[in-house]
């Protein structure tokens, strides 16, 4: 209830702000010309939408799979721990508008170097907490699977598995909500549709209302696919 | 009243038919420059509890860990069939109901999950834990958790248990009945037990035998037989005697 009035009350006083000449329309365009560019420009804005959904969700998929192998390995293998630990930390060191070229020139304007990018952005915040989820084990049930001749993979499907659920899904969760980033680096860097691109194309046409409309559809992306992460999670961790 | 044979689900490892107690003898134990134990020789002769005693961070449950084979003695010799271990805090998973958490070791000693769940049901009623079969530990009281732990440790099968100061993080009034009660189930299943505890009535009123240990390093400082027939009540005089003759010998009084 009090987030509705907050979230009506900023909209009302951007609003205003537009309305009464406080910002030129240009730089800042009133919610209500958002909201039109939204219904007007669907034609457009509708294909860029599905077109980056695409790249988000493969992205991302890449993400899960590369993320849980890596914090899967980094946990179970020391050499593999020591070994990978400073590439994983390193690669989130690699700005994004640097390498997103380069993918697009080395693979082209289609979907891999896109994929590429979003997994890149998110595999990090799934690698990292699905390792430390593992690690965070109750010392007392690592006591007793060990009293019990647990087998290595016994202790990991009984213990150390289910533990480190509910800190996957929070790598998750901050996977989704950051997965767009490199989405739009990637079709800045060179593409013919997508949110990002349509977002570049309506700032060169001076179109302020359709890029935060396209901006607004990014927001929408993230919020959306966070939300759906944290329904699964509430189905699947059902202990807490 | 339950025999081996008449049950044998309750046995995934049959009991050992050669079973030989717990031998300690001169067990040392250090980690780094910390000394846990020094010194320990005991010995729990099979179907005897046996009570280890002492202050706080005397290393009771390094003892334990010892005997269980999570961690192997400096010095010394130990000589255990193999036991299961019930933790301090009650260790159950979280994500498990009380029925599958009490049949765990039968799903590490590799049965399904279905047969787990039945070895596991057929104990629920006489643990007073009937109607509680699908519930996870968050929604069970302290004292239906030690009790979900304790089946657990006795479904293991192993025939020695050890059990961490099993009604330590209890109220009071739950640990009167939950120790009256672990008297009545160790008639009704004998097992070798090694009882770590820091409450000396709680020593007494289960142990055949009582173990005190010095504080850390810790070393046997002196034992004492408890010749009294169950159930117990710690208002009986010799209860009484013998709690005060282990805080003597403890240094307490």
């Amino acid at each position: 209830m009090l987030a509705a009035v907050i979230v009506i009350g900023g909209l009302a006083a951007w609003e205003a702000l537009v309305r009464g000449g406080v910002v030129d329309e240009l730089l800042l365009p009133a919610p209500s010309d958002v909201a039109s560019s939204l219904w007007t420009d669907r034609g457009l804005l509708g294909p860029d939408l599905a077109v980056t959904l695409q790249e988000v969700v493969v992205g991302l998929l890449a993400a899960v799979a590369v993320g849980a192998a890596l914090g899967i390995g980094m946990h179970v293998s020391r050499p593999l721990r020591r070994a990978l630990r400073p590439l994983v930390i390193g690669s989130q060191a690699v700005p994004v508008p640097v390498i997103a070229p380069l993918l697009i020139l080395v693979l082209g304007f289609g979907l891999v170097p896109k994929v590429l990018l979003v997994a890149l952005v998110c595999f990090f915040p799934v690698t990292i907490n699905l390792y430390d989820g593992l690690r965070r084990v109750d010392p007392d049930a690592r006591k007793l699977l060990r009293s019990f001749d647990a087998t290595r993979w016994q202790s990991f499907r009984l213990l150390e598995a289910p533990a480190a659920l509910p800190a996957a899904f929070t790598g998750l969760k901050v996977a989704a909500a950051v997965s767009v980033i490199g989405a739009v680096f990637a079709e800045w860097a060179g593409s013919d549709a997508g949110l990002g691109h349509a977002l570049l194309t309506a700032n060169g046409q001076l179109e302020t209302a359709r890029a935060f409309a396209a901006t607004f559809l990014l927001f929408a992306l993230a919020v959306g696919l966070y939300g759906l992460f944290a329904l699964l999670e509430r189905r699947v961790v059902r202990w807490r | 009243m339950r025999t081996q044979t008449e049950a044998p689900v309750v046995e995934p490892r049959p009991v050992q038919s050669r079973d030989v107690g717990v031998t300690l003898d001169g067990v040392a134990k250090a980690y780094g420059d910390v000394r846990a134990l020094a010194d320990v020789s005991l010995r729990a002769a099979p179907r005897e509890t046996v009570a280890v005693v002492g202050p706080s961070g005397c290393g009771k449950s390094t003892l334990l860990e010892l005997v269980c084979g999570l961690l192997r003695p400096d010095e010394g010799v130990l000589e255990s069939p193999p036991a299961a271990l019930m933790p301090q805090r009650d260790g159950l998973l979280p994500w498990l109901s009380a029925l599958d958490n009490a049949g765990l070791a039968l799903r590490v000693a590799g049965r399904s999950r279905a047969e787990a769940r039945d070895a596991a049901r057929e104990h629920f009623a006489a643990f007073g834990l009937e109607g509680f079969e699908r519930a996870r530990p968050a929604e069970l009281s302290g004292g239906m958790r030690q009790r979900v732990a304790f089946l657990r440790t006795l479904l293991a099968g192993r025939p020695v248990l050890c059990l961490d100061e099993p009604f330590g993080a209890l109220d009071a009034l739950t640990r009167a009945q939950l120790q009256r009660w672990l008297a009545g189930a160790l008639l009704r299943e004998p097992r070798t037990v090694l009882l770590v505890t820091h409450d000396v009535e709680e020593a007494v009123l289960l142990a055949d035998r009582i173990v005190l240990l010095s504080p850390r390093p810790g070393r046997v400082v002196a034992e004492l037989d408890v010749p009294l027939a169950h159930p117990r009540e710690r208002t009986d005089p010799q209860v009484v005697e013998l709690r005060e003759r282990a805080l003597n010998a403890l240094g307490v009084v």
